[in-house]
Formats: C-alpha cells, sequence, structure tokens
C-alpha cells in the first residue's frame, strides 16, 4: 500500500483569540488535542500522518501570547513571539544577548520568522527512528532502535539516558536556563510557574514527552529576570551544516565576574541529554576562581564526568569538554555579547 | 478498545507491543468487587462452616498448644517475596497511572529478589517440604462438592475438616504460581532490553513479534497480579482468617483453630513438639 505523504489526516481545527478559551479547548480535547504554535515541528508531525491528532488548537491568532514586554524584574516573552523578534529586540539583544544570540542560530531565517519560542522549548526529539513512525519506546513501544548495535546514534545522548537515547535539540533552551528564565504554564488547576530546567523532563520520569505539559495545559510566556541582565554571556552551538542544522551540542553561560574571579555563574548544554542539562556540580566548581584557561579546563574535565557514549557518539565527550571550557574562559573568535 | 496495543514495525508487520493499559484499571476494580461481594455474601447469606469430626481423644490430647504451620525460612521467604512483590506492582503501573519516578531500576532490581526467592522456594518447597501439600487432592474436590451443594440448599455430608492448607488457599497458589511464573521468566528476558550492568543489552535477542507477545504475556500476568494480590490482602486481613495471617508472622496457629479447620488425619501435628520437628508435615 503507498504511503501517502503530505497529506495531513483529518482534525477539527479550533483556531482561539485568547489564552484562556486555548487552554480550555486544550483540556476538552485532552490526549487527542495538539497544540500548534509556529507549526514548524507540528506540520512534520502530521504530514508524516505519525501523529494523529483529532483536535488541533492553533495558537497563531492569540495576540496576547506574542511580543516582548518590559516588567519591574526583566522581561516577559510571549510563548508565541518569534525568534526573529527576539533576537532582533533590542533589550534581549543588550541585556540577554545568550538568548538573542541562540534563537538567532536556530536554523534558517524562514523558519525563525515562523518559528516560535514556546514552540522552539517545546518541540519533539529529533531522533529519526522516532520521528520515521517506529513503534520506539519514545513512540510507546517497547525498544529503542537507536540504541542498538546498529543503531544510528551519532547525535544521540551521552548522558541522562533511560531506555530512550533521543536528545532534546532545542537552541533556546540551555540560553534560558542560563538566564534563570520562569516558564509561564496555564492549567486546568490555574496558572504555574516553573523554573526553566524543571520545564523539561528525562525519559526516566516520562519517556514519551519532553517537557512537563500535561493534556489541558498551555506555556503562555517566559519569564527572565534581571538577576543576569547585563552579565557575560557566551553561547556556542556545533552543527553539521552551519547554515541549517539541529545542534550536535550547544553551550550557553551567564557569568557574573567580580575582580576577575567568577562570583556568579550559570551553564548549561543541550543535545547531550534527552533534557537540556544544567551543569551545578561545574558552576559550584569554578565560582570564586579566575574565568581562565586554567579554570575551564578544570570545569571541562568536569563536566564529561559520568559520560556514557553510545557506538557512535563518543565524538560528543571531548566536544562537550571543549565546549563547557570555551564557556568559560571563552575563544579569541567568539565575541563576549 | 483491543487487550493489545499493536504497532507496525519497522518491516511493516503489525506487533503487538503491550497491553492495552485500561486493564490495570479493570483489574484493580475486578479485585475491588470481588472482595465487595465476598464480605456480602459471608456477612449476609453464607451459613456457618460445619464440618465432619471424629477425633480420638488420643489425637487430640497429642496436638500441642502452639501448632508450628510455617518455619522462619519459609516465613521469610513470603514476605521477602511480599515486598517484592509489592515492589514491582508499584513500579509498574504507579507511572502508568500518572505517577512519575524512575521506576525501572527498582523495577528490575525488585523482580531479581523475587526471581531468587521463587527459586529457592521451588527447591525449599520439593525438597525441604512437603511438596504435595499445597497442591489440591481429591479429598479437596469431593469436599468442594460437598460444601457447593450444601451452600445450595441440597442434602449432602459434611465436608471433612481441610488439610494444611484449604482449597481456595490451594487454587489460590497455583494461580499465582502461573502468574509469577509468567512475569519472572517474561521479566528475566526483559533485562536483556535495558541496560542493567548485570547482562549485555541485546533487544534482537528475539523477533519483533516474539519479544511483542513476551510485553503482553508481561502485563497480562502483571496487572492479574494486582487483582490477586487485593483479594490474598483482603483475606489475610478478614477475621476468620486472621489466625492463618499471624501464623505467617509467629509460625504457629492455636491449638483451638487448628482443630477446628484442620483435620489432623490430613495434617498432622503428632510429632509437633518440640515445635521444629512438626514442620515436615509441608509448608509454604
Amino acid at each position: 500500500m503507498a504511503v501517502i505523504r503530505d497529506v495531513m489526516p483529518a482534525f477539527d481545527l479550533l483556531q482561539p483569540s485568547t489564552a484562556a478559551d486555548a487552554q480550555k479547548l486544550l483540556q476538552q480535547g485532552g490526549e487527542d488535542a495538539w497544540v500548534m504554535a509556529g507549526g514548524m515541528d507540528s506540520l512534520d508531525w502530521l504530514k508524516d500522518r505519525i501523529k494523529k491528532p483529532k483536535v488541533l488548537v492553533d495558537l497563531s491568532g492569540i495576540d496576547e501570547l506574542k511580543g516582548i514586554r518590559t516588567t519591574g524584574d526583566g522581561v516577559e516573552i510571549g510563548a508565541m513571539t518569534t525568534l526573529t523578534e527576539i533576537a532582533n529586540h533590542p533589550a534581549i539583544k543588550t541585556q540577554y544577548g545568550v538568548l538573542s544570540q541562540a534563537v538567532e542560530l536556530v536554523a534558517s531565517p524562514q523558519i525563525r520568522n515562523q518559528g516560535t519560542l514556546g514552540g522552539n522549548v517545546s518541540q519533539d526529539a529529533r531522533c529519526w527512528y522516532y520521528r520515521g513512525g517506529w513503534p520506539c519506546y519514545r513512540a510507546g513501544g517497547n525498544i529503542c532502535y537507536a540504541d542498538t548495535p546498529v543503531g544510528r546514534n551519532r547525535e544521540h545522548a551521552i548522558f541522562g539516558a533511560n531506555r530512550c537515547v533521543a536528545v532534546h535539540p532545542s537552541d533556546s533552551a540551555p540560553a534560558l536556563i542560563a538566564l534563570d528564565a520562569k516558564f509561564v504554564i496555564q492549567t486546568p488547576k490555574g496558572e504555574r510557574v516553573v523554573d526553566a530546567e524543571d520545564y523539561f523532563v528525562g525519559p526516566e520520569l516520562d519517556i514519551t514527552h519532553l517537557n512537563i505539559l500535561a493534556p489541558g495545559d498551555l506555556l503562555t510566556a517566559i519569564r527572565i529576570p534581571a538577576a543576569w541582565a547585563g552579565a557575560r554571556f557566551y553561547f556556542e552551538k556545533v552543527r553539521d551544516r552551519n547554515v541549517w542544522d539541529f545542534p550536535l551540542m550547544n553551550v550557553a553561560s551567564a557569568t557574573v565576574l567580580s575582580g576577575g574571579n567568577i562570583d556568579r555563574i550559570r551553564i548549561a548544554v543541550s543535545a547531550v541529554a534527552p533534557k537540556p542539562m544544567r551543569l551545578k556540580q561545574v558552576e559550584d566548581a569554578v565560582r570564586g576562581k579566575p574565568a581562565d584557561a586554567a579554570t575551564g579546563e578544570m570545569a571541562g574535565n568536569l563536566a564529561v564526568k559520568g559520560a556514557v557514549p553510545l557506538q557512535f557518539n563518543a565524538y560528543k565527550i571531548p566536544l562537550m569538554r571543549n565546549l563547557v571550557k570555551r564557556s568559560i574562559s571563552g575563544v579569541e573568535e567568539a565575541t563576549w555579547a | 478498545m483491543g487487550l493489545i496495543t499493536w504497532a507496525l514495525n519497522p518491516w511493516g508487520r503489525s506487533v503487538p507491543i503491550h497491553i492495552a493499559w485500561y486493564l490495570i484499571w479493570v483489574c484493580a476494580i475486578a479485585g475491588l468487587l470481588f472482595m465487595m461481594v465476598h464480605a456480602l455474601y459471608v456477612g449476609i447469606f453464607a451459613a456457618p462452616k460445619k464440618f465432619a469430626k471424629n477425633d480420638s481423644a488420643a489425637v487430640t490430647a497429642a496436638i500441642p498448644e502452639r501448632v508450628p504451620r510455617h518455619s522462619l525460612v519459609a516465613r521469610a521467604f513470603h514476605w521477602v517475596m511480599a515486598i517484592s512483590m509489592f515492589a514491582l506492582l508499584i513500579t509498574a503501573f504507579l507511572p502508568k497511572v500518572g505517577v512519575k519516578f524512575d521506576w525501572v531500576t527498582y523495577h528490575w532490581i525488585a523482580g531479581l529478589v523475587l526471581t531468587a526467592s521463587v527459586l529457592f522456594h521451588i527447591v525449599h518447597a520439593s525438597f525441604f517440604l512437603d511438596f504435595w501439600s499445597i497442591w489440591p487432592d481429591k479429598i479437596d474436590m469431593r469436599d468442594a462438592k460437598r460444601r457447593l451443594l450444601r451452600a445450595l440448599g441440597k442434602d449432602a455430608p459434611p465436608p471433612d475438616r481441610f488439610a494444611k492448607y484449604p482449597l481456595e488457599n490451594k487454587f489460590y497458589h497455583a494461580v499465582i504460581v502461573l502468574a509469577g511464573l509468567a512475569v519472572i521468566a517474561t521479566g528475566v528476558f526483559m533485562m536483556k532490553r535495558v541496560n542493567t550492568g548485570i547482562l549485555v543489552r541485546n533487544p534482537y535477542l528475539f523477533s519483533d513479534m516474539t519479544w511483542g507477545m513476551m510485553y503482553v504475556l508481561h502485563g497480562l500476568a502483571g496487572v492479574g497480579l494486582i487483582a490477586l494480590i487485593m483479594v490474598h490482602v483482603y483475606f489475610g486481613v478478614r477475621p476468620e482468617k486472621l489466625p492463618i495471617t499471624k501464623s505467617m508472622i509467629f509460625g504457629w496457629m492455636s491449638r483451638d483453630f487448628y482443630l477446628e479447620e484442620h483435620d489432623p488425619e490430613r495434617w498432622s501435628v503428632e510429632k509437633a513438639s518440640p515445635p521444629q520437628k512438626g514442620l515436615a508435615a509441608g509448608d509454604d
């Protein structure tokens, strides 16, 4: 039987104009509802007919979810704000440069024009076995095709694998963790605000989701506190094709120096584990030390402790070691934001 | 809404991947309904037990005040198995009903404990206890028929008292043996699918269909155990069964209870003093 591609399965398209209505529609739809932000991830799933929701809630008509607002304590970015708008926003560029750098490296300009911050942090895993519709753990099955002797796992996890070895593909997520951002979620029980690192979930807790959103939940905004405004930022993304690709790995750091020593620091990496990893041990180890090559070297070595490579991704260990080192001590070709 | 969840494998073949998870609730509700119906029946409709008794004075005189029933080893096995079984059920099904925690490692460790304890029990019961005491015999079946006829108001002689184990106990044991061996046999193979540090992981040990059937059997036996364990706990706390439950804690039951429920000719405890020697009649 021929496989039908590019013809989406039938669903009810709902286009609410307020966040409250969207949340209620998602709640009514429950497990059968699919939330679509910019559609960059959703349309792949739907056109490949792998995900077949009965109800699709399109958020594109909800103006209150768009835009960047300055608040008393930092900025609040609507979940439907496009990545291009974030990359070009003056306050983000000057005060929270790590985020503008991160989103500017997402995919291509066309995708950044359409893709949203909420969608970027909530996108699904890129493991091709999973995206191919195979019945792997993440799809509700009982096997990981990538973690086999012949599985193609060059892009997969070196940390946090628990049956599933897919990694989180977001570029903005580590930047938001470095900025200590808070995610605002509307749930059937009211508003819930979680730390950025707690928004993501690993397969040990929920193997079929990458984040904590339950049926009926809607991510509405991301708040970035002023505590890290103007800090020294670093973001670096390594990918196969520099013009347009998901990360093989990325790193984001926010550092506040005092007399040449690291006073405060937050570091996060992505595409090394099923969820973006905040490197708390590294942060603790480098606090109070000079932000130089020796400290970076020590941090890099500490960061990769406990890494378990798969058949084809051992290169990620030295890659992570060097990215973490550079996030602390910098590199000549990189510029501090 | 089937009993099994199916999926297309990479070769386009439809294979089972696991049971439908609503069966968790089906079994939990079935266990609950059984308890409610049984409690109503015993409380309202059931006639008092009546057994045929003709114990001689010499026989009754030989029965000690504390009748040894379960050796320390047998009790230890029972409670280790119980703890591991509860751990297995909790780690298997709570995540499926929305309680999220890192369950896999705890699950397979509890599975190994259960496997080791059951292997021990098989050897212990086969070579050191009366193996046949837990399996139904002809007298059990004859008495079951008599009890049924009497419960229906028909004329039938009173049944003999039980041997060491009542027939219901023996049936329960047989069913839990089947369910337990099914989860153990499939679970041991399933450890080849996850990284445990014990076995070298090989998810291609069997075909997708064989693996799928294994997951389904594991799941069916697992949800079956939900109902079985619920019923077991229920009987364990019923007032008329408390002497049996206490014997699984302290190792003995009272002389009065023994003479009321058990036939000294079918479960001899005459060699019961000193207590430890009385265990030759079978234990579990």
